[in-house]
């Protein structure tokens, strides 16, 4: 098996190429993804190998982009289609919300909705006005609809490859600011990981660190701090945030006694809220102290300039997580 | 009906008349004033670019090829009519009164670049078509309040395939809106073709459907734009109704400085687009008819290039903004429950700067 040293874009790619040469089915669509590869390449080549029929380019028309998805998908196509950025899916909510999540549902199961929404999302690249903001909380919050958030090249991969398979409604979120800061090495083998499932990418005894997407990075760099000030934190990437796989949260904050989740939207009413509610309704008993958060603040992501005041980093988090492990 | 029955010019690409001109174009001040203004926007497109290549400035839309669109807008339009642009009309927003350091804060990440401007204009647009709900917003409160202003709409071609678009002519039509569409027609939303954006042998057909007068003009003539636009604007502070506008031009630059059109466009269709392109076409004509010279046009650029390099500085040297001004104006009345936030961000604040 020939393994390569993959990006997240290049592995985003690499699942594409695979999922389309294995299945007839499975179709892309959306804005400038042909000819010129998607704006950020992770849809390179494709159109090429697999010809404008499957790999559609799309008037500029995003509701229509999900309404046309969700007539492909109930009639046989798996399409993944791509929004450009995040911040322009707000058009497909419509469609996302009143039709592609509940068609099995209003069907009672007469109809399924098996398509793919990718979306690169995220600030700190120094994009424009309204191109950086993390909004994954909104579709979290929608009854049948997954979204998933890979947080490294491989986990793009085979999760992109499990979202593609999966017979509901899948929206995939790329957190842009990683699609180029790491390579690993990948194997296209077509290896799925599993969707609805957190992963655990660094055990410790001392505090659990929750978060996904591009914090997930910086997090991990704060776990390396705090081991140097002996203190042991557990790293678990949430990979699904709806929905979410508390079971496993629930496990390692009840051995530790201790959390800070850190996610890069904004503060109030988001995911990490959620969770804290759900690890406070679970294992209150196990807290040795309140469950904590770093998130971005209840303001719009400030232009690009200030964006870094916005984003936390790694100390930020070592902070945090010092203040909650030195709780009494 | 398959097509419009023609596109509307004054100038071929020579800058010839190949029409009767209008009685205004007899005056050569105007079509002076627009000149100027398109050498200003273009040395200073050409400047942010500069800019941006050396890390001094973000991403940024280049209005290359497309200046006589903007320039006929902000010439046509009266100080008190409402501007909703999009993202590419850097022209229209400099003779608006933008200061083009604003222009350069805006595009180089920093808020304060979305201050300036006349109180009424709407900021730059970027979720494409947005704006056009706005826009028949606006004439619609104009109407209400029988106030004689019109409102002027600017957006793309790939923009004339969204619902907000559609919908907004719809209504501009239903109620008789005073309301200016231009649908800049450069041929390329980014990398998508206008043939494959729409089957319709003319964009300005979709105000047809709305029951709207519309038409497509040659958006790289000067004096065809401004001679539309002042009709349409006529109309709308009379009462007449809405327009729409397709001004024909090209995209001769990148999308944005964050792309590469040579990966899908093919050099020779740009190669023949530069014949065609707005600025030489109008010095030709001024030449000819004897209103500008080669010593105007050098003094001219001396001009620009030190207006152009003021801005810049201006820009460069601007202290940058407290890193709380985030929180600057989120509401009018800061809620004193957010106060926590306040509190962590000036503990990172803090933390950051060492303080
Ligand atoms: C709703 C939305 N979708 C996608 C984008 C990304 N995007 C920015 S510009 C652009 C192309 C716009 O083309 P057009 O309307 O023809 O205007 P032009 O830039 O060519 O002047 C796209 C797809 C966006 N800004 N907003």
């Amino acid at each position: 098996m020939n393994i390569q040293d993959k990006t997240m874009v290049e592995a985003v790619n690499l699942a594409l190429h695979h999922a389309m040469g294995a299945d007839e089915r499975v179709v892309c669509l959306g804005e400038d993804i042909g000819v010129n590869g998607g704006v950020f390449r992770a849809t390179v080549d494709l159109q090429q190998r697999f010809g404008e029929q499957r790999v559609m380019d799309t008037p500029l028309a995003e509701t229509l982009i999900a309404g046309s998805a969700i007539g492909m998908a109930a009639t046989g196509l798996r399409p993944v289609m791509e929004i450009q950025f995040m911040g322009f899916i707000f058009p497909a909510f419509e469609q996302l919300i009143t039709h592609a999540a509940r068609l099995r549902n209003r069907t009672r199961g007469r109809m399924q909705c098996p398509l793919v929404v990718r979306a690169p999302f995220g600030g700190g690249i120094h994009a424009p006005e309204h191109h950086s903001e993390s909004t994954e909380a909104l579709l979290a919050h929608i009854p049948g609809i997954r979204v998933v958030i890979p947080s490294s090249p491989r986990r793009a991969y085979g999760l992109l490859l499990s979202a593609i398979d999966d017979p509901d409604p899948v929206v995939f979120l790329e957190p842009k600011r990683l699609y180029r800061i790491q390579k690993q090495p990948l194997a296209d083998d077509g290896e799925r990981l599993p969707l609805d499932t957190c992963f655990t990418l660094r055990q410790g005894s001392d505090i659990t660190l929750i978060s996904w997407g591009a914090s997930v990075r910086e997090t991990l760099l704060a776990a390396d701090r705090l081991q140097e000030q002996n203190i042991s934190a557990e790293v678990i990437d949430v990979a699904t945030v709806s929905p979410i796989d508390i079971e496993t949260l629930c496990q390692s904050v009840a051995r530790t006694g201790r959390c800070l989740i850190v996610h890069e939207a904004c503060r109030s009413g988001g995911i990490g809220a959620d969770i804290a509610a759900q690890l406070s309704e679970q294992v209150f008993d196990c807290l040795q102290a309140p469950i904590q958060r770093v998130t971005g603040f209840d303001t719009p992501m400030p232009y690009f300039r200030q964006e870094q005041w916005y984003l936390a980093d790694p100390e930020d988090i070592v902070h945090a997580a010092v203040s909650v492990v030195h709780y009494q | 009906m398959e097509s419009l029955a023609t596109v509307i010019r004054y100038l071929d690409d020579d800058g010839q008349a190949c029409h009767e001109l209008p009685l205004w174009a007899h005056e050569m001040e105007p079509l002076l004033e627009c000149y100027r203004w398109m050498v200003l926007t273009r040395l200073f497109d050409q400047k942010a670019i500069a800019l941006q290549r050396t890390g001094q400035c973000g991403t940024y839309p280049s209005s290359l090829g497309q200046e006589a669109i903007s320039v006929s807008l902000g010439q046509a339009m009266e100080a008190e009519d409402i501007f909703v642009p999009y993202y590419r009309d850097h022209g229209t927003q400099l003779m608006r009164g933008c200061g083009m350091h604003e222009l350069l804060l805006y595009w180089g990440g920093d808020e304060r670049g979305s201050a300036g401007g006349p109180a009424q204009d709407f900021p730059i647009c970027v979720p494409i078509a947005t704006q056009c709900g706005h826009a028949v917003g606006a004439a619609r409160a104009l109407q209400l309040q029988n106030k004689p202003q019109a409102v002027v709409c600017t957006l793309g071609d790939g923009a004339s395939s969204k619902g907000d678009f559609l919908e907004a002519l719809n209504l501009a039509g239903v109620w008789q809106l005073p309301v200016v569409f231009v649908l800049n027609n450069n041929q390329w939303a980014i990398s998508v073709s206008r043939q494959q954006q729409c089957g319709a042998t003319a964009l300005a057909l979709k105000g047809i459907g709305a029951g709207i007068p519309s038409l497509q003009v040659d958006g790289n003539d000067t004096i065809a734009m401004m001679d539309e636009v002042t009709r349409a604007l006529e109309r709308a502070r009379s009462g007449g109704g809405a327009t729409l506008i397709e001004a024909i031009s090209y995209r001769l630059s990148d999308h944005t400085t964050a792309d590469d059109a040579s990966r899908y466009r093919p050099d020779d269709e740009v190669q023949q687009a530069w014949k065609r392109e707005p600025i030489a076409r109008l010095k030709q004509f001024l030449m000819r008819q004897g209103a500008w010279s080669d010593a105007l046009e050098q003094q001219w650029q001396e001009h620009c290039q030190h207006a152009v390099a003021a801005a810049v500085k201006h820009y460069l040297e601007m202290p940058e903004q407290p890193p709380e001004a985030m929180f600057d104006y989120l509401y009018a009345d800061w809620p004193s429950v957010l106060d926590g936030q306040l509190q962590t961000f000036a503990e990172r604040r803090q933390r950051r700067l060492g303080e």
